[in-house]
């Protein structure tokens, strides 16, 4: 029998189980089509994005960009060394800062915290809705608490630092819980059962059971607070300072600030500036994502 | 059984001197939890003596008024329908039901002639003299090596780690199958074997009494027949008491049968476990005195 023959038997023959509509076909494809739209916008948009910043950057991409530093008068010879090595700092401020407030705080709500009473659940709602804050608020908290007010450190590494811990720890917080939460109860239940105490338990089994989630997130979240270039800017970071940053008390830049005060200019030769600041910012935040990627999949615990 | 008392009787001063030995030696126990004297002639024979314990969840009644003596190298076992209490009353003789929030116990559970329940017992201490085997494997996430000596790490045992080691796989038979991998994860264990390797780890910290919570219910016949064989190697040092849901295991492994049933005379939402009759296992399965008790283990209902 051909094709044809079976096909016209089919059409005579009423058979048990009821033959593919032409609707139900048509609706599929309309659906993949959409999808396939979708992941076009993506691609494309990214696609055009990197086009233009390696065609604008490249040619500034040498050693001259990590060995000068910045200069609103002179883009020939303009680098970016302090704005590399401002972000660099802060990036070590926010971790020295957020992994110790971050994983405390989520081994106190997931271990400790009894979910029955208010004020925790105050805590914690309050925590999920921290994480969604736009940025240039915590800049301005930053800057009223930070800078200036109470704790008074003016425009430095370290107030940058701070007020980058405040905009991520929520993130740190969630991350973290979500990976201890994922240690099975009967992990902790093992155990107490044999004389250990709470904190013995926490300390050698459950933190060791979620350490390789907990640092995904730091990871995404630090790759956050180097991108933020909101509440640098309300906060006060110098822009284009010709000096390296030299201790937590310095004033800074960071890559994000120099791009920005890069791009306003109407020169082009610091428009390609920025393009190749952006260029080792991108670089920066991929290695930073590939670790986060390396160290799921290396060192996730399967239970 | 009738030579039962008499290898009771001898079993009952060696280990008892072996283990308030070895207990002072090895661990930092609160005073407390040691024996007290006085009493430990009258109740050398019963390692629990449990007076009208009652367990409350959030102020809701669980299990009503239990009364059992609880004996020293024997094997008890607690059968009953589901949600008649048993696991529920196992996990009141370590304290493990302090962990469950809005959990509460009444009443009295004297070991050694001390109430667990007392003030200033610590829960901590109490766990180290009464080991816990739960019912489904759950090795921690580490080497074979790492599992055993976690316990004797933390509550701070003193002496060679490695001997450690090795003497609580051999307790648990089990050094054999995995001498030559000590360093593999637990986790490549097959689930019979990751149970023994519980018990084990269970061992290391050279409890006085083992609680195990169904721990066959998720293995197969084989492995579950060398977790009986080694039972019944272990109530020579050790007082065991078993949850199952398994009779055919309690009649074979135990020595003593307590039958938990539901009370649901005060309606559906209000089920009580309690428990009906406590006697040698024996009697139980062939005179029991409750028609329940005769009931549940001709299999009528359960």
């Amino acid at each position: 029998m051909t094709g044809a023959q079976i096909a016209a038997k089919a059409a005579t023959q009423t058979t048990v189980i009821s033959r593919r509509s032409k609707k139900d076909t048509r609706r599929e494809s309309g659906f993949a089509l959409i999808m396939w739209g979708a992941l076009a916008i993506i691609c494309l948009s990214i696609a055009v994005l990197l086009t233009t910043i390696v065609v604008d950057g490249l040619p500034r991409f040498s050693m001259d960009l990590f060995t000068n530093q910045p200069s609103k008068v002179n883009p020939a010879t303009s680098g970016i060394q302090s704005a590399i090595l401002g972000t660099l700092y802060l990036m070590a401020i926010t971790a020295a800062l957020v992994i110790p407030v971050g994983i405390a705080t989520a081994i106190y709500l997931e271990e400790y915290a009894d979910s029955t009473k208010w004020f925790n659940r105050f805590i914690e709602l309050n925590i999920q809705n921290l994480a969604s804050v736009p940025s240039v608020v915590y800049g301005l908290l930053g800057l009223a608490f930070i800078v200036r007010g109470p704790l008074d450190l003016g425009p430095t590494l370290m107030a940058g630092g701070i007020t980058l811990t405040l905009l991520v720890l929520p993130v740190v917080i969630i991350v973290a819980r979500e990976a201890i939460r994922a240690v099975p109860p009967s992990i902790r239940d093992g155990a107490l059962a044999l004389g250990a105490t709470k904190w013995q338990t926490i300390w050698k089994q459950v933190l060791p059971g979620s350490i390789s989630g907990i640092a995904t997130g730091v990871i995404l979240a630090l790759s956050r607070a180097i991108g933020e270039t909101a509440p640098l800017i309300v906060i006060g970071a110098a822009v284009s300072p010709r000096f390296n940053p030299d201790g937590l008390g310095s004033a800074f830049t960071a890559m994000p600030v120099q791009i920005f005060a890069y791009s306003k200019d109407a020169d082009t030769q610091f428009l390609e500036l920025a393009s190749a600041t952006i260029l080792v910012l991108m670089g920066l935040l991929l290695l930073m994502n590939s670790i986060a990627i390396y160290l799921r999949n290396r060192f996730e615990q399967k239970w | 059984m009738p030579e039962k008392t008499d290898t009771a009787e001898s079993q009952i001063t060696k280990p008892m001197d072996e283990q308030s030995a070895s207990s002072s030696a090895h661990h930092e126990v609160s005073p407390h939890l040691e024996p007290k004297p006085a009493e430990a002639a009258a109740s050398t024979e019963a390692i629990f003596d449990c007076k009208g314990v009652d367990v409350l969840y959030s102020g809701k009644l669980a299990v009503a008024d239990v009364d059992a003596p609880i004996m020293k190298n024997e094997i008890t076992a607690l059968i009953g329908p589901s949600g008649c209490g048993k696991s529920t009353f196992l996990r009141c003789l370590n304290r493990m039901n302090d962990l469950i929030p809005g959990a509460e116990v009444r009443g009295s559970i004297v070991y050694h002639g001390q109430d667990l329940y007392a003030k200033d017992v610590d829960p901590v201490q109490v766990r180290k003299h009464i080991g816990m085997v739960f019912q489904k494997p759950n090795p921690f996430p580490k080497s074979v090596y790492e599992n055993i000596a976690f316990g004797p790490k933390v509550v701070g045992m003193k002496g060679d780690m490695d001997e450690i080691v090795e003497s609580a796989l051999r307790r648990a038979s089990l050094w054999d199958d995995v001498k030559d991998r000590l360093k593999d994860n637990a986790f490549g264990m097959s689930g019979g074997q990751q149970q023994r390797l519980c018990i084990a780890r269970a061992l290391a910290v050279q409890p006085d009494v083992l609680l195990m919570d169904e721990p066959c219910s998720a293995l197969d016949p084989i492995s579950t027949n060398r977790i009986e064989d080694l039972m019944l190697e272990l109530k020579e040092d050790f007082s065991i008491v078993i949850v199952t849901h398994n009779m055919q295991q309690a009649a074979r492994v135990s020595d003593k049968t307590a039958f938990f049933t539901v009370d649901m005379t005060g309606g559906e939402s209000n089920r009580v476990g309690r428990l009906v009759e406590h006697d040698i296992t024996e009697k139980i399965f062939t005179q029991p005195s409750d028609k329940r008790t005769e009931e549940y283990v001709t299999g009528k209902f359960g």
